[in-house]
């Protein structure tokens, strides 16, 4: 039967258009058209990156010719009473991400996945903070919690005691709480427009199997609802530990690592040693260890999905 | 006589099972959310001496005159304009970078795509912190530190490999038909793409830009870090350093911040759910 095909049907079909072209002349072409993004991804990305880990290894200031020091910077570090402080805020910082913004966010969106009536407009509502430019957020959050202007002196005019004169940014004990919480309310919405999508694609059976077999709602959020959006859960896990350890935007603008250190992240130590100190060195070598603890993280994360067999 | 539920009824009884508490909770949330924002604009429109003795509560007299006092002594103008510029050149620059891009991985001969891929994973999962100290002595040298187009230069490296994956799924769903018949009528590859290419993906653009725009709009560090020229600022570079005076007057601020959050919301609430679903596949790319 086979044979008839090549007769007649060759002779009326039009030639297929090619679905890509080929040969050394469309190579050309192809790399090309690839060329601009390439070009600026090296020159500004991985060619800088590279030669951040070759001035980690160098007493640079930024500006005069590199000598060689060995792994002096990485020594230094790793004796550094700053670096020990960011690092331990930096951990704190994940823990609190880990736990209140990942909280509200599941709260918020298993409470829209079960409304219909004004749904949009409070996913709109939720996600509009996340709009909003860092440093926007930043100059309203300051008057809220300043000790002349803000919630403090409303309060106390209430009668609530205490807070009168509370200057949670200027505080060395209260800063870093602060500014965590400023940033969870720009956070958090993002993450339940991403929880509330995942719930939407869970099997509507399996709420109905877990309903007639009694399970309260709690159960069944439990055992229907975070299994079935575990990839996004997982994922925005690991998503949270590697952004917790760059953190930047929020610390800089309110207040540069201070008071007395006390909100000191690995991001200001690096951004002070290169540029206030003028130690690119040792500044790169801080690079080069946060790049280390997200490759680590991805890789910890790729394992797991292996040894757990998780379809994500 | 009461009928018996259908299904969907029976799925929307169950969907407000708990309603009240569940409307309370996502009203306390939604206050949460829009609060500190009803409560810029109330300081925006009151007198230093109103902000002190009733920092919180609806301003008795409408103080407009803040805006036009804002607009000037923060720069707004000059800043907008910048940003304007920024963001557009931006936008543009990522569509193009990225369209091409897509367009040679998915439709022309590249050497080792899934390399190309795995490339473009893990250069958007670097640092900026890696590669900042570097670029910026880098930079120094050819001449492009503070200089805007300069700064436009890294946007477009840090934000087109994410745009590169998302056109080269929009780009995949889309039969080669159309460009191969442009290519039988004899049109160069330039041509196919810049004619046949780009609008049939123009979705995929309109999603990419507006994600890179908006970034843009909003991006920090490497603004803060790249440009020092007052003349030459975006507009959050010039808010940043308009709350940074000793004595800051929130008053003030808080009308320079509306100003710069309202084009961005207006964008927001008129392409809302391109810009969640963009946004959404920025994080999961990131």
């Amino acid at each position: 039967m086979s044979v008839a095909v090549t007769g007649t049907g060759g002779a009326v079909r039009p030639p297929r258009p090619p679905a890509r072209r080929r040969g050394p002349n469309r190579r050309l072409t192809g790399l090309l058209f690839l060329a601009p993004l390439l070009i600026v991804n090296v020159l500004v990305i991985a060619g800088p990156a590279m030669m951040s880990v070759a001035y980690s290894f160098t007493d640079w200031d930024g500006i005069n010719t590199p000598d060689f020091v060995g792994t002096a910077n990485y020594e230094a570090l790793v004796g550094d009473p700053a670096f020990h402080r960011a690092l331990g805020h930096n951990l704190v910082w994940t823990l609190f991400f880990l736990t209140v913004p990942m909280g509200m966010g599941l709260l918020g969106a298993y409470l829209l996945s079960r409304v219909r009536r004004g749904r949009t407009l409070f996913r709109i509502a939720f996600f509009i903070p996340y709009v909003v430019a860092t440093v926007v957020s930043a100059a309203v959050w300051r008057q809220i919690l300043s000790p002349d202007a803000g919630i403090g002196p409303a309060l106390a005019s209430f009668g609530v005691p205490w807070v009168g004169d509370v200057n949670a940014l200027g505080d060395p004990d209260l800063a870093l709480g602060a500014i965590a919480m400023i940033n969870n309310w720009q956070w958090w919405g993002f993450l339940v427009m991403l929880f509330l999508t995942a719930m939407q694609s869970v099997n509507p059976s399996l709420y109905e199997a877990a309903r007639l077999d009694g399970a309260g709602r709690f159960r069944e959020f439990w055992h229907v609802t975070l299994p079935g959006i575990r990839p996004t859960l997982v994922f925005l896990f690991l998503m949270t530990i590697i952004w917790s350890f760059l953190v930047f935007d929020f610390v800089y603008i309110l207040t540069q690592g201070g008071p007395a250190g006390s909100t000191d992240m690995l991001s200001t130590l690096l951004y002070r040693t290169a540029f206030s100190e003028s130690r690119a060195g040792v500044a790169s070598a801080v690079g080069v260890v946060m790049a280390v603890i997200s490759a680590v993280t991805i890789a910890g994360y790729l394992v797991l999905r292996r040894r757990l067999r998780w379809e994500v | 006589m009461p009928a018996r539920p259908t299904r969907a009824r029976r799925a929307a009884r169950l969907l407000d099972r708990g309603r009240p508490l569940t409307y309370l909770l996502l009203v306390i949330l939604a206050a949460y959310a829009l609060g500190p924002i009803v409560v810029m604009v109330f300081s925006a429109l009151k007198t230093p001496a109103e902000l002190s003795t009733n920092p919180m509560g609806l301003p008795a007299d409408a103080a407009w005159d803040n805006f036009t006092t804002a607009w000037q002594s923060a720069n707004m103008a000059t800043g907008l304009a910048n940003s304007a510029v920024i963001v557009s050149c931006t936008a543009v620059g990522v569509c193009l970078i990225s369209g091409a891009a897509a367009y040679a991985m998915v439709r022309l001969d590249v050497p080792a795509p899934g390399a190309i891929t795995m490339y473009l994973l893990v250069v958007t999962s670097l640092p900026i912190q890696l590669f900042l100290v570097p670029l910026l002595s880098w930079w120094t040298r050819l001449g492009l530190y503070d200089t805007q187009f300069g700064l436009i230069l890294i946007y477009w490296a840090i934000y087109s490999p994410f745009a590169t994956l998302l056109l080269r799924s929009y780009l995949i769903a889309i039969p080669p038909d159309y460009e191969a018949a442009a290519r039988m009528d004899g049109a160069g590859e330039l041509t196919v793409f810049f004619r046949i290419v780009l609008p049939l993906i123009w979705p995929g653009l309109l999603t990419a830009g507006l994600v890179a725009g908006l970034q843009a709009y909003n991006e920090f560090l490497l603004a803060v870090t790249f440009l020092q020229d007052s003349e030459a600022l975006p507009v959050s570079i010039a808010l940043y350093s308009f709350q940074q005076g000793f004595t800051v007057n929130h008053a003030l601020v808080a009308a320079a911040g509306l100003i710069m959050l309202l084009p961005m919301l207006a964008v927001f609430l008129v392409m809302q759910r391109r810009f969640v679903s963009g946004y959404a596949s920025t994080g999961m790319a990131n």
